[in-house]
């Protein structure tokens, strides 16, 4: 009777999962796995963008006259913002790869730090929308009262896509305060850091989508 | 991980040049371009998606297979808007009795 | 016919089933193979939920008048097709059947990501109390399609709880599919190139595709509903400027490659059984992965023919008609390669290879009528038909269901170490084939005679058929409950199987012992010879 499984390899590597032959092949698989996840939120996000950009076709002058009140300031800075905060979390898992534990710790801080100014510019601008009754549903009211109906389903997109990214960024953030949490409790090294690379992605996609709501929401149309 | 650690250097400058090309955009949208505003901001944005796509998640260093999988993705978002915007498009395109 | 049994053995050896048995173990596994099991076991129940929902419907259509009220009618279709695909279809055999088998099949020791494999049981467990509680509260009337503006603003039913249970069971779907690319990436065995990967994972890869790709677009889809019946906003409501033709795109942008992942997992099955009870290797194997990946590709080029009538326009709608004949291509090689494979074979008949082969026969039915569905000028008549019911449930359960049937007799004995009752499961298989065909064949003509689908009333002229249909569903539910039975009683006292009743090839029946241990293998394994390897054979038969 064998209880012994002999496909079992010796695993005195750090952090390697019984499954596995090698850390080599979990870094692959994981890395891998992340990058479908991602694929997954980029078809997420593209049903939106694909909704966005049909009323956007239909409607070209209600859209502009929406984006007049669009908050450019506040959009620029979180933009600014974001990108400071993709920088930082680079330097985060560059940290992490060299086995810098305090390096690491501050870098994902500032991570966190950065992203909470995004959100906090984010609850501004909410809060603007709804002294301007611009959030759709009952109270919705508009100012350049022919385009009611369309501008009230391009307000309902805007903050449709501007809401599930900053859900995302909230789970970002959760994920960025267990990774502070883990590396002052030294679970990471130069031999295996894998959560921090792999949060690491994620947190630059969240970015990449601001990268194209941040035109597409707030810069088109402006001029006119 | 086997790869050599990327500069702080390199990280840099592609922070700056994100920074540059969001006030770029920011700019070219104040200038009445018709069309082409959308075309400009499109392209700066794919640029700026392109450089955190390519440096700052790695995939400049990644297998090919991460690249086929990273390809993949934005190819499969953009038949989903082709093939909608393809319908509301040529809604309008009604057929000429008799052309044929 | 029947395999001679091995001698008794005295002591049990460890297996993934008898290695613990308190509850913990079990709801708490990381094993690929008992999340394989909770997840049959879910299943299941549901597939006779939404059987129970299809029973009220045929009772409905034996009088023309009908039995209950429209709006109870109308929830029973909705709830059977909202059971139907999103809890039963869709993860049927990738989360029993791919997640047992996947490992073993490539040389692995378990899935690429244990723990998030048991997530998505959770998850999926998760949605369906949702569904059910959907159910429990008065159910949804809206079609399991949710149309818009219906569904978002006129339907009082509780369309958000259905919406919010198929948008968490999507995720334990995606959770699958890339659980399963990853593994099969990273995790073969040495030897174990693409080439040589059994059929069965390349219909799996095929799926996990579509499951990542096309699953997040029904979830945002359903986000966008849910919030418009809150805000009323007009994103679908032609009333307030939206447009209900956006919502169809975005759903069946997700629908009709999920029909393809309903489908290209039974292929898999399909080409398993048929190399081993023919004893031959696949024809064609290369123009047989490449065609699953095909269709998985192709499938997310057709959802337009969903809106040839709904106001999309006519240049979309013709390329999207001419994409889908492209995609028939490749479904119909497999059939021929299936076929050729059969020809010169040795065959014989154990249940497996029964289901199989009514396979090829429905899914080929069912394949050939999308086609008419496919051209424009007749899908205009034949739309909303009952035709379109019968072609998608010869696909379906003339197809999948038959696969899935197939599949769980093939590798039964693997899964619970011990054999079922052939001669019971031959008949079951006998009467699921005639009820089947006695159910839904008289609907192909009642569609093509102009009976409405989703109505509870129709024209007394169609009630003849429509008697036979209902006649054909109470056998085909006798056919269903049969397996039900003789397999759980012969799981607890069926006679013991040996290592590899079948005499098949691959890697889970030769050297994967039956059944399993927690690690699927004794000695890792190393792979030299091509896939189905059935040449080899120099006796007379393997059994």
């Amino acid at each position: 009777m064998a209880d012994i499984d002999a496909t079992l390899p010796a695993h005195e590597e750090a952090g390697l999962k019984h499954h596995f032959d090698d850390s080599a092949q979990q870094l692959e698989s994981s890395t891998l796995g992340m990058w479908v996840f991602l694929l997954t939120e980029i078809m997420f996000f593209g049903g939106m963008f694909g909704a966005y950009t049909v009323y956007r076709n239909l409607y070209p002058d209600a859209f502009a006259s929406t984006s007049h009140f669009m908050n450019l300031t506040i959009g620029a800075i979180n933009t600014g913002v974001l990108i400071c905060s993709s920088f930082t979390m680079v330097l985060a898992v560059r940290s992490a790869q060299l086995g810098q534990k305090k390096a690491l710790i501050t870098f994902l801080i500032l991570t966190l730090v950065l992203g909470c100014i995004f959100l906090g510019l984010k609850y501004v601008e909410y809060h603007e929308k709804w002294v301007d009754h611009h959030i759709p549903g009952p109270g919705f009211r508009y100012e350049e009262s022919q385009y009611f109906h369309q501008a009230q389903i391009l307000f309902f997109l805007y903050f449709a896509m501007t809401g599930m990214h900053a859900i995302h960024m909230i789970v970002g953030a959760g994920l960025l305060t267990t990774l502070i949490v883990m590396a002052s409790r030294d679970r990471f090294s130069a031999a295996w850091y894998t959560p921090v690379e792999m949060i690491g992605l994620y947190w630059h996609f969240v970015d990449i989508v601001w990268i194209f709501l941040f035109p597409l929401l707030y810069l088109i149309g402006h001029t006119s | 991980m086997t790869h050599k650690v990327v500069s702080v250097k390199t990280f840099a400058l592609v922070f700056f040049a994100l920074i540059a090309l969001t006030i770029t955009t920011v700019g070219v949208s104040r200038i009445e371009l018709g069309e082409y505003n959308f075309i400009c901001a499109m392209t700066i944005a794919v640029i700026k998606g392109s450089l955190v796509v390519w440096f700052f998640m790695d995939v400049r260093r990644s297998s090919s297979l991460t690249k086929l999988f990273v390809g993949a993705g934005f190819f499969w978002m953009a038949i989903l808007l082709v093939f909608i915007l393809s319908d509301y498009l040529s809604r309008g395109w009604l057929p000429r009795p008799g052309w044929w | 016919m029947s395999t001679t049994l091995p001698p008794p053995r005295t002591a049990e050896r460890t297996n993934y089933l008898n290695a613990d048995y308190s509850w913990q173990s079990w709801l708490f596994t990381t094993d690929h193979k008992r999340i394989a099991l909770l997840y049959l076991f879910s299943i299941t129940a549901f597939f006779f939920v939404g059987g129970a929902f299809a029973v009220g419907m045929r009772l409905n259509l034996l009088r023309p008048e009908g039995l209950f009220q429209h709006d109870t009618y109308n929830k029973l279709f909705t709830m059977h097709g909202i059971i139907m695909v999103f809890f039963f279809l869709v993860p049927s055999i990738p989360a029993t059947l791919g997640n047992f088998l996947i490992p073993p099949m490539i040389g692995a020791r378990d899935l690429a990501f244990p723990r998030i494999n048991l997530l998505s049981w959770y998850i999926y467990i998760f949605g369906g109390i949702f569904a059910i509680s959907a159910i429990v509260r008065g159910g949804v009337d809206t079609g399991w399609t949710f149309y818009a503006p219906f569904s978002s603003t006129y339907s009082n039913t509780h369309v958000i709880l259905a919406a919010i249970g198929v948008f968490i069971s999507g995720f334990s779907s995606i959770l699958t599919g890339l659980n399963f690319i990853v593994t099969i990436h990273k995790m073969r065995a040495p030897g174990m190139t693409w080439s040589r990967l059994p059929l069965f994972v390349w219909a799996h890869y095929a799926t996990s595709l579509i499951q990542v790709l096309g699953t997040p677009v029904i979830a945002i889809t359903l986000v966008l509903l849910g919030l418009e019946r809150i805000l009323h906003a007009g994103i679908f409501d032609p009333n307030l400027g939206g447009d209900p033709v956006l919502f169809q795109h975005l759903f069946w942008f997700y629908s009709h490659p999920a029909v393809y992942i309903m489908i290209l997992p039974g292929m898999g099955v399909i080409s398993e059984i048929i190399a081993c009870f023919s004893r031959k290797s696949i024809f064609g194997y290369g123009f047989v992965a490449f065609s699953s990946v095909a269709i998985a590709v192709l499938g997310f080029l057709v959802w337009g023919h969903h809106l040839f009538v709904a106001g999309q326009s006519i240049y979309a709608s013709m390329v999207f008609s001419f994409i889908s004949f492209l995609v028939a291509v490749p479904s119909a090689i497999k059939v021929f390669n299936w076929t050729a494979t059969m020809y010169r074979g040795s065959i014989s008949f154990e249940t497996p290879m029964l289901y199989a082969i009514g396979f090829i026969g429905l899914f080929t039915i069912g394949g050939l009528t999308g086609l008419f569905l496919a051209t424009m000028a007749v899908d205009v008549h034949l739309t909303d038909t009952y035709f379109v019911i019968a072609h998608f449930h010869y696909v379906m359960v003339g197809g999948m269901v038959l696969a899935y049937m197939g599949g769980i007799h093939f590798w039964f004995p693997k899964i619970t170490g011990r054999l079922y009752p052939e001669n019971w499961a031959r008949l079951a298989a006998a009467i699921i084939f005639v009820g089947f065909n006695l159910t839904f064949f008289p609907q192909f003509i009642l569609g093509y005679l102009g009976m409405p689908r989703r109505y509870a009333t129709y024209a007394e002229e169609f009630q003849v058929l429509n008697v036979f249909s209902t006649a054909g569903a109470s056998i085909l539910g006798i056919g269903y409950i049969m397996p039900l039975i003789y397999l759980t009683w012969a799981w607890r006292k069926g006679p013991k199987s040996p290592q590899n009743p079948w005499h098949a090839k691959g890697l889970e029946w030769e050297q994967s012992p039956t059944p399993p241990p927690t690690f699927n293998f004794d000695v890792p394994p190393v792979v030299t010879e091509p896939p189905y390897n059935y040449a080899e054979e120099v006796e007379s038969g393997g059994h």
